[in-house]
């Protein structure tokens, strides 16, 4: 009897406590993190062919331009491990710059709108299709993310779980959140005297 | 202050809840084609079903058109990814499915690829077959013609791509076993249970319970009743020969055991439903990941 026990409790301890859900987890977050990596980079990539065929067009507002490259510039200069998805700081400054890279692009596309040269421009077009493409991308990539780290998250904070938890370190994930909660929340002003 | 964060809480949570309700329910797969406008005459309907059947026959891609009044309060992408990622639609080893999604009252399209076929399909060319083939006959109110013009050019498309043979569609499904599982189970669990049970019942009624409760065990891993049996005899043997001796009697309480496990899995069996294969009609094949590719378009 006394010979079992030891393996009796080494079972129980993996099995019934979710140590192998935490391995399970925790790999398949850091797969959705590598896509989410991966769909960011694809933009990134994309941008300087924006900002060449927008630099073609003569005139074209240089302030919106060159705040797209200077976001590009900060995101990819960014090191992005692994561990960043369990570091919150590096985490949040990362979000950052990709959240600053994302709106100076929807500017620039905004700012578009008004040359009609550009509007017309059939390899403009395509970039921009395939820039809608890769949104639209990061954006499911994203919501995975977020669906296996509330999972994690959800193992790691529940009993008798998160004694599982405590006992290796395993702490809970960030995950991604709104930027800019304050304007979301306001409602639109809507002008139409201009 | 603390009751109007109180509050605010409660305001924010009352909207994400409604939020969560307001979204559209994703339509029953039924066929190739899913018209909730009544837009197509019934002629033209089964002509697309007819055309995309066949399609599925030779290529094994699943391409579905899915035509629905509106995609409120949510982005037609977004509703699109959602409804690829319910219906799985393409085959299981491959993945290759498609969705054409009509939203008229919003007089926007969507063309949403599968991540197997985004090399086939590229967001470049899935605009392209909304902005050449689609949309100049939607802009003149023919429907079903600029749907089958998208349809033919997306089979044409999906045609140039390497993809496997399909195969014929009566393979019954193979139960899955869960074979690491089960042993494992079996060298761990078997002589600690057997242990435990004959010092708790005694060398019989322990290898009694340890026959029944391994052999239910094991319906439950491998939902096999058969298996079940089997491993539930084994088990009993084991714990009933294992070196703290045996007796002639035991084996036929150790039969009774291994039947325990038996009869254990044949009342459980029942709770469960059979999944059957589909005959004839179409089914999703449950392997496509939509990952947001494709491309929207208006008219």
């Amino acid at each position: 009897m006394k010979r079992w026990l030891p393996a009796l409790l080494v079972a129980l301890a993996l099995t019934g406590c979710g140590y192998n859900d935490f391995q399970r987890l925790d790999e398949q977050s850091k797969a959705a993190w590598s896509e989410v990596l991966n769909q960011y980079q694809r933009r990134a990539d994309l941008v300087p062919n924006i900002v060449a065929t927008v630099k073609g067009e003569a005139a074209f507002e240089q302030d919106t331009l060159t705040k797209v490259v200077e976001a590009r510039a900060k995101a990819t200069s960014m090191q992005v491990t692994p561990e960043t998805l369990n570091n919150p700081e590096a985490f949040a400054k990362f979000q950052a710059a990709q959240g600053e890279l994302g709106s100076a692009l929807s500017r620039l596309m905004v700012t578009v709108e008004r040359y009609p040269d550009l509007k017309a421009n059939k390899g403009f077009n395509d970039l921009r299709v395939q820039l809608e493409g890769t949104e639209n991308r990061i954006t499911v990539a994203r919501n995975r993310f977020i669906g296996t780290v509330q999972e994690y998250n959800v193992l790691a904070r529940s009993f008798p779980t998160n004694l599982t938890a405590k006992v290796m370190g395993y702490t809970a994930k960030p995950s991604f959140t709104v930027q800019n909660e304050a304007t979301i929340s306001a409602p639109p002003v809507v002008d139409f005297k201009k | 202050m603390l009751l109007r964060l109180f509050a605010g809480c409660w305001l924010a949570l009352l909207a994400l809840a409604s939020y969560a309700q307001g979204v559209l329910p994703v339509p029953a797969l039924t066929g190739h084609v899913i018209d909730t406008t009544a837009t197509f005459s019934p002629d033209q309907q089964q002509a697309l079903e007819a055309k995309l059947t066949a399609f599925e026959a030779s290529s094994g891609a699943q391409v579905v058109v899915l035509m629905v009044p509106t995609t409120q309060p949510e982005d037609i992408a977004s509703y699109a990814n959602r409804v690829g990622n319910v219906w799985k639609i393409g085959r299981k080893e491959v993945g290759d499915g498609l969705i054409l999604l009509v939203a008229k009252d919003d007089r926007k399209l969507r063309i949403e690829v599968a991540k197997t076929l985004e090399g086939a399909i590229p967001d470049l060319a899935a605009s392209n077959v909304i902005n050449d083939a689609i949309t100049p006959r939607f802009k003149q109110g023919d429907f079903a013609g600029g749907v089958d013009a998208g349809v033919d050019q997306i089979v044409a498309l999906v045609k140039g791509e390497a993809l496997p043979a399909p195969k014929a569609r009566i393979t019954p499904q193979s139960q899955e076993l869960d074979w690491q599982q089960l042993l494992i189970f079996a060298v761990f669990a078997v002589p600690i249970v057997g242990a435990i049970a004959r010092s708790i019942f005694g060398a019989k009624l322990g290898s009694v319970v340890t026959g029944g409760a391994v052999g239910a065990l094991a319906w439950f891993v491998s939902t096999s009743l058969l298996i079940a049996g089997l491993v539930g005899v084994g088990a009993l043997l084991f714990t009933l020969l294992s070196r703290w001796g045996s007796s002639s009697l035991g084996g036929g309480l150790g039969g009774l055991g291994g039947l325990g496990g038996f009869g254990g899995g044949g009342f459980s069996s029942s709770g469960r439903s059979s999944r059957g294969g589909g005959g004839g009609g179409f089914s999703s094949g449950g392997g496509g990941n939509f990952g947001g590719g494709g491309a929207s378009g208006g008219w």
